[in-house]
């Protein structure tokens, strides 16, 4: 990997500093770094218009935190040797006002956002219209494809995609060539090549990002596929719920037949190919590959035992490249640039970059795209601007149902498919949710068991009745009548319905509950021996009393109380009656003036 | 049991449409959006209908139908709320804003409010997560939702009823 | 389609986008992802054009994209001038947006207090 910069010089590249020259100082540092032998230490970004145009041409300098105004190209010498070289500020060129420091704070979190992402597969969204296929074409768009049909025969191809170390995105990180070779190598009339668009993790939004953003990068990417593998159609199976996301797809496909980049002879090559889109029905399990195949076939998404591999036998018994949207998406990137640049962005193992979906409770929720071995930190607390609220942060929850949960002492790991799974947790897609002191650890648990024992297809044993037994131990310990021997149980059947499950969906399912075991163990234990919930979330083990000195006697409470165990009179503060009450939490939630407190 | 199909536009639509597709591989589910979309829901009239112009069998097309969360054998509101219970929306309160649009349309999850204005149910994750806790109706996503955000948009709709 | 058409096709897009900023001064770009969507960026986009319309401004285009990655700062909008750097605006609302239309094109003031200043 590259040095990692010490400094970085951000100078305002707005309309007012360049024309105060702002450009001379750049070109000015560049040759003083040089001087100095210290361009790989310090990073120089031109910024958007700071604000402060008056004090221009205006610089920041981070970690530092120094904001410099008024810059002449005769500064820079001392600014360089001083500051960049020995870490002395040149005082009497810096400013410190109220109007810097937030400038300072805000440009931080900010440009934090921008500098420590990479941005390949999401380089066109947010910048082009993703319904003017022309658009897609000035930034380079179908060049990757145009070149590899008319200069590349497949095993090329193959051979680059291995290169670059381009692995699965969907989440296992199967090495992406060399499930392109198997289904190349694999002699049949009729191959297919399909997408996986089910994106079913809650928490991911990246792919409908992508397909709503920039869709002929998936038109691409899949038609270099079939090339490669020798299919004449290929499947998106895009999930019902991103309406948008298939209207621009399905805009996105008609252009490109209209421009020949689908249909006979493209390119005027013998090569051919069209797609086609089928839309999923609300099923979890159909994000499984035999499962979706099935779905595709228009039947119940029930998944089928491996071997065969959908490379030897898939949709309708035929060979079957299947791949995801994100891995699709970086193909031409890896085309038009070479392996040898993709391969030297992120870790031993994992090559390139990965976009990840923030959300939970988190400052900056969105869309981010970093190299592969950037670590959970950086990605939550330097590009997501930390938990909000001045709460404290307490879990990242990675890889969806299929997941773990991560805590605190764990965010300096760098990210790779490899450390994830040591973690307890996996890549998966990509949806990263954080959990600050207000999420309940064992709650979590279960409310991802409730998610896949209702998702759950039926068709196995293990993973029917194993889920349901789960969540009914977790709901146990929820409500406050947990016994220690049920962690115990717990553990001993996550295990047996990983062992013996049928599909993903099964074998990975009991992993949040693995996970929340094995780093929060003190939390079950709290429900189980204290009756207790620090989070104060489990219903059952939280007391609601009311703050006589808060309370403006109003009776919003006693009024939505479901059991009526809230009594009072105008004047007076109203009182709950904590034999009846059922601690549903309804007054907590209608207080107008926060009267009420939870204890636990 | 016989069932007999009446001749009316909609099924006149959706038989003209099985005529278009049913030459593709696997047009079963894709037959079955375009149905709900016609009827609003699949009764069992409408599936005998599908399996009968498919020609496979009614077992299958019932299968199918009650394998996917997005078809729906009871008829459904004029306007579907959705109530996103993926992971974002849950850690930022989804399980409260479920309760207060049952207590705001007085019915519970999976039921029709009685002006058949509405039907409330749950879904999986829609990819708004930047904007947890996130509600769908029909096909518009609405983010950062409470119980005034709520209010506001029951009463949109109820409007547009009007 | 061949290699020599898509060549003729790319550098005629990328004509064309040099030229769009020669008649149009100003080029206004609205994130329409589901994010801003939800966000209200529908009705931000109306805003501009009605507020566009209204006082009659010539050299502006108004278009859509996709989504940058901001949700938390949606609905997000990108205001593009010849000669300089692209000012990125965070949680616009219809108001907002008349507000950017009468300040930033109207006079060439950016709007600091809505910017989301950002690193290249």
């Amino acid at each position: 990997m590259a040095t990692v910069p010490k400094l970085d010089v951000l100078i305002c590249g707005g309309a007012s500093c360049i024309s105060n020259h702002s450009h001379d100082i750049k070109d000015k540092i560049f040759e003083e770094l040089k001087k100095n032998g210290i361009e790989d230490e310090v990073r120089v970004i031109e910024t958007g218009c700071m604000g402060p145009c008056e004090l221009g041409p205006v610089m920041l300098v981070y970690p530092d935190k120094v904001f410099y105004q008024r810059l002449k190209p005769s500064d820079i010498e001392t600014i360089v040797s001083d500051h960049f070289v020995k870490g002395r500020p040149v005082e009497e060129k810096v400013l410190v006002s109220e109007t810097t420091r937030a400038i300072i704070e805000k440009g931080q979190q900010d440009t934090d956002f921008f500098k420590k992402q990479t941005k390949v597969v999401l380089s066109n969204c947010g910048r082009i219209d993703p319904e003017n296929i022309e658009e897609y074409i000035s930034e380079n768009g179908y060049a990757a494809l145009g070149s590899v049909l008319t200069s590349s025969t497949p095993d090329e191809v193959v051979e680059t995609i291995k290169k670059s170390g381009l692995r699965g995105r969907g989440g296992g990180g199967f090495p992406t060539g060399r499930k392109w070779e198997f289904v190349k190598n694999t002699t049949n009339d009729q191959k297919y090549v399909v997408c996986n668009a089910d994106e079913g993790d809650p928490g991911a939004f990246m792919d409908r990002s992508v397909l709503e953003g920039d869709p002929h990068c998936i038109i691409e990417g899949m038609s270099i596929a079939a090339y490669t593998v020798g299919a004449n159609k290929g499947y998106v199976y895009i999930r019902a719920e991103y309406p948008l996301a298939i209207k621009r797809l399905e805009h996105a496909i008609e252009e490109a037949r209209e421009y020949g980049f689908l249909g006979e002879n493209i390119f005027e090559t013998d090569f051919s190919f069209d797609l086609e889109i089928r839309i999923g029905a609300g099923a979890f399990v159909c994000g499984e590959e035999t499962a979706l195949i099935a779905s595709i076939e228009g039947e119940r998404g029930n998944p089928r035992p491996r071997p065969p591999f959908p490379a030897i036998s898939g949709l309708w018994g035929k060979p079957t490249l299947l791949n995801n949207v994100e891995t699709y998406a970086n193909i031409r990137h890896i085309i038009l640039k070479g392996w040898e640049w993709y391969a030297s962005i992120g870790t031993e193992t994992s090559k390139g970059t990965k976009v990840f979906a923030l959300s939970g409770k988190i400052k900056n929720t969105g869309l981010i795209e970093v190299p592969m071995g950037t670590t959970l930190r950086e990605l939550i607390f330097d590009i997501g601007g930390g938990v909000p609220d001045g709460k404290k942060f307490k879990a990242v929850q990675l890889g969806g149902p299929s997941g773990g949960c991560v805590p605190e002492e764990y965010l300096d790991t760098p990210i790779d498919y490899e450390t994830l799974i040591e973690l307890g947790a996996m890549m998966g897609s990509g949806g990263v949710i954080v959990m600050d002191e207000d999420t309940c650890m064992v709650n979590t648990a279960r409310f991802f068991l409730d998610f896949t024992k209702s998702e759950s297809c039926g068709k196995c044993v293990p993973c029917r009745v194993g889920l349901v037994q789960l969540h009914a131990l977790l709901d146990k310990i929820v409500k406050g009548n947990g016994e220690l021997e049920d962690l115990d149980k717990l553990e001993k059947l996550c295990y047996s319905v990983k062992k013996t499950s049928l599909c993903g969906l099964g074998q990975t399912a009991p992993n949040p509950v693995l996970s929340t075991l094995r780093y929060f163990k003190d939390e079950y234990l709290e429900h189980i021996q204290d009756h207790r919930c620090r989070a104060k979330v489990c219903t059952n083990l939280v007391t609601y009393t009311i703050v006589e000195d808060a309370c403006r006697s109003c009776g919003i409470c006693a009024k939505n109380c479901p059991v009526d165990c809230i009594s009072g009179e105008k004047g007076v503060p109203y009182v709950i009656n904590q034999d009846i009450c059922i601690s549903c939490g309804t007054c907590y939630d209608v207080c107008p003036f926060d009267a009420i407190t939870t204890e636990s | 049991m016989q069932i007999h199909i009446p001749d009316n536009p909609q099924y006149r639509e959706l038989g003209a449409y099985i005529q278009d597709v049913k030459h593709q591989k696997g047009p079963l589910i894709k037959v079955l959006h375009k149905a709900q979309s016609i009827f609003g829901y699949l009764p069992r009239e409408v599936q005998y209908f599908v399996a009968r112009e498919l020609n496979i069998t009614e077992s299958s097309v019932y299968g199918v139908v009650t394998f996917y969360n997005f078809f729906s054998t009871k008829p459904k509101g004029e306007n579907e709320i959705n109530v996103c219970l993926g992971t974002a929306c849950y850690v930022r309160g989804a399980d409260k804003v479920l309760s207060m649009l049952e207590d705001e349309l007085e019915i519970s999850n999976g039921e029709t409010t009685k002006d058949n204005i509405f039907s409330l149910n749950t879904a999986r994750c829609f990819g708004a997560c930047g904007l947890a806790p996130a509600v769908m109706i029909n096909e518009e996503v609405y983010g950062h939702v409470d119980r005034k955000k709520i209010k506001k948009m029951l009463s949109e709709y109820r409007t547009k009823e009007e | 389609m061949n290699l020599e058409e898509l060549r003729k096709l790319r550098e005629k897009g990328q004509r064309e986008m040099m030229q769009r900023s020669d008649t149009s001064k100003y080029r206004i770009v609205v994130g329409m992802g589901t994010s801003g969507i939800a966000a209200g960026a529908r009705e931000v986009l109306k805003a501009f054009i009605d507020e566009i319309n209204t006082r009659g401004i010539k050299d502006v285009i108004v278009m859509q994209t996709g989504e940058k990655g901001f949700s938390s700062r949606e609905p997000v909008v990108e205001v593009f001038e010849e000669g300089s750097e692209p000012v990125l605006y965070g949680n616009i609302d219809p108001e907002k947006a008349k507000r950017i239309v009468e300040e930033h094109i109207g006079k060439g003031n950016i709007i600091k207090d809505y910017q989301i200043i950002v690193g290249k």
